[in-house]
């Protein structure tokens, strides 16, 4: 399993890998806002934490046809299948590696980017917990999508279409949780909704991608 | 580490190609599968390598005991030759890569990104990797694809240590490898055209 999270990692950051896609996607977002709603800065300081997660959701979404697609086009996916890893690891190690180049960088570097948006000194703590909580469990359910649309040419399409609808309960809560954080309320609701949902599709997710990863590799 | 092959059926789209194959394979021994294009011996191995579950029959092999070699390597082209090949070895829980290196004359070729190297050198590189799987079955699709005379030589001397060490293989080729193997030819099993389509067979939601 280390060796296979090792090769990943070493993948996304040779060329072509596509480590930094997230986070420049995510700049680019960020950057982007004030100049398309003004630089009036008691709204943007509003809409600050629903503009960040949804910048980090969607730049989660650009990477996650790379998961298991290129395994799968060059013959990897097959011979793993008959390694004495268990499908279920290697696609819990594919969703770490994921985390670690696409998830990790964005809560790193969200709040400096929280800082463009104007976002209050108190909510950066809570955006960073937010996103902390939240990315690994978009990359447990990006790559059961993956695993769904593996075998599809072009896949990525249907594969947004799969994981929005499945990624919107993350959203809710992670983008609720660092809104409360900006505006000093009580945050152990979302909180705990979020850390659920993270906790919960980290236990079972692997099992339902392992087994629509063998039905598609048939 | 005997794989035992009963009355198998395998289906490919939902539509058996291939009805009543048996065979056994037992230490040392060599089969190979032969038969014309598009008869289904690709389907018939990755159905004995448990990629997809059989129609009709059994496969009995020993647990971990197969290793498969199909049409595509599983190269990363921005891995070099030695780190492709200390993955796989990782991954089957094996240390030492010098031995496979060795047998595919890749010695020259270790730093070199796979993904510079031609077609030949990568198919020895991808059945190199056989070698660091320490698997006693080896199955092998057309392994001597975009080979050369010699490097298909280097993959008869592997083969054939393979076997004299006890292990076993299963070939689908066309060429002769002047292995002591026994010979599957396919045609006969053949299935009846539409006879045997599945009913219930779930591809059209999938």
């Amino acid at each position: 399993m280390r060796a296979l999270l090792k090769r990943d990692l070493i993948l996304a950051f040779r060329a072509g890998g596509g480590f930094g896609l997230g986070i420049a996607f995510f700049l680019i977002v960020v950057v982007l806002v004030p100049f398309s709603v003004g630089p009036e800065s008691g709204l943007l300081t509003k809409i600050a934490p629903g503009v960040l997660w949804l910048g980090a959701l969607l730049a989660c979404l650009l990477s996650l046809d790379r998961i298991l697609a290129l395994d799968w086009e060059d013959g990897t996916l097959d011979l793993m299948a008959t390694a004495p890893l268990p499908l279920e690891a290697v696609v819990t190690v594919k969703a770490l590696a994921h985390w670690m180049t696409t998830g990790v960088p964005l809560v790193v570097a969200a709040p400096l980017f929280g800082v463009l948006l104007n976002l209050p000194p108190q909510g950066f703590v809570w955006l960073v917990v937010s996103l902390a909580l939240g990315t690994p469990a978009l990359s447990v359910i990006g790559t059961f999508g993956a695993a769904l649309t593996v075998g599809l040419k072009r896949g990525g399409l249907l594969l947004s279409l799969l994981i929005l609808p499945l990624y919107v309960p993350t959203l809710i809560f992670g983008a609720e949780l660092a809104r409360r954080g900006a505006e000093g309320q009580a945050v152990s609701t979302p909180l705990l909704m979020l850390a659920g949902i993270s906790f919960g599709v980290i236990a079972l997710l692997p099992f339902a991608s392992a087994l629509v990863l063998r039905v598609n590799l048939r | 580490m005997v794989l035992r092959v009963k009355n198998l059926s395998v289906a490919r789209g939902g539509v058996a190609v291939l009805e009543g194959v048996s065979f056994t394979l037992a230490p040392s021994d060599a089969l190979v599968v032969k038969g014309p294009n598009g008869i289904g011996k690709t389907t018939l191995l990755r159905t004995v390598a448990g990629l997809q579950p059989a129609f009709k029959g059994t496969v009995e092999a020993p647990e971990d005991s197969l290793a498969y070699a199909a049409h595509s390597d599983g190269l990363k082209s921005m891995l070099s030759v030695a780190e492709n090949l200390e993955f796989w070895a990782h991954v089957f829980g094996q240390k030492d890569i010098t031995q496979a290196v060795d047998a595919f004359d890749l010695s020259d070729l270790r730093n070199r990104l796979a993904g510079s190297l031609s077609a030949g050198q990568k198919r020895r590189l991808g059945l190199a990797r056989l070698l660091v799987t320490a698997r006693p079955i080896w199955i092998l699709d057309e392994p001597t694809v975009s080979l050369d005379t010699a490097s298909v030589a280097l993959f008869a001397q592997a083969v054939q240590r393979h076997l004299s060490s006890g292990g076993s293989a299963l070939l689908a080729t066309h060429i002769d490898l002047g292995l002591q193997a026994n010979i599957l030819d396919v045609g006969p099993f053949k299935a009846v055209a539409g006879a045997t389509a599945i009913s219930g067979y779930d591809e059209a939601f999938l």
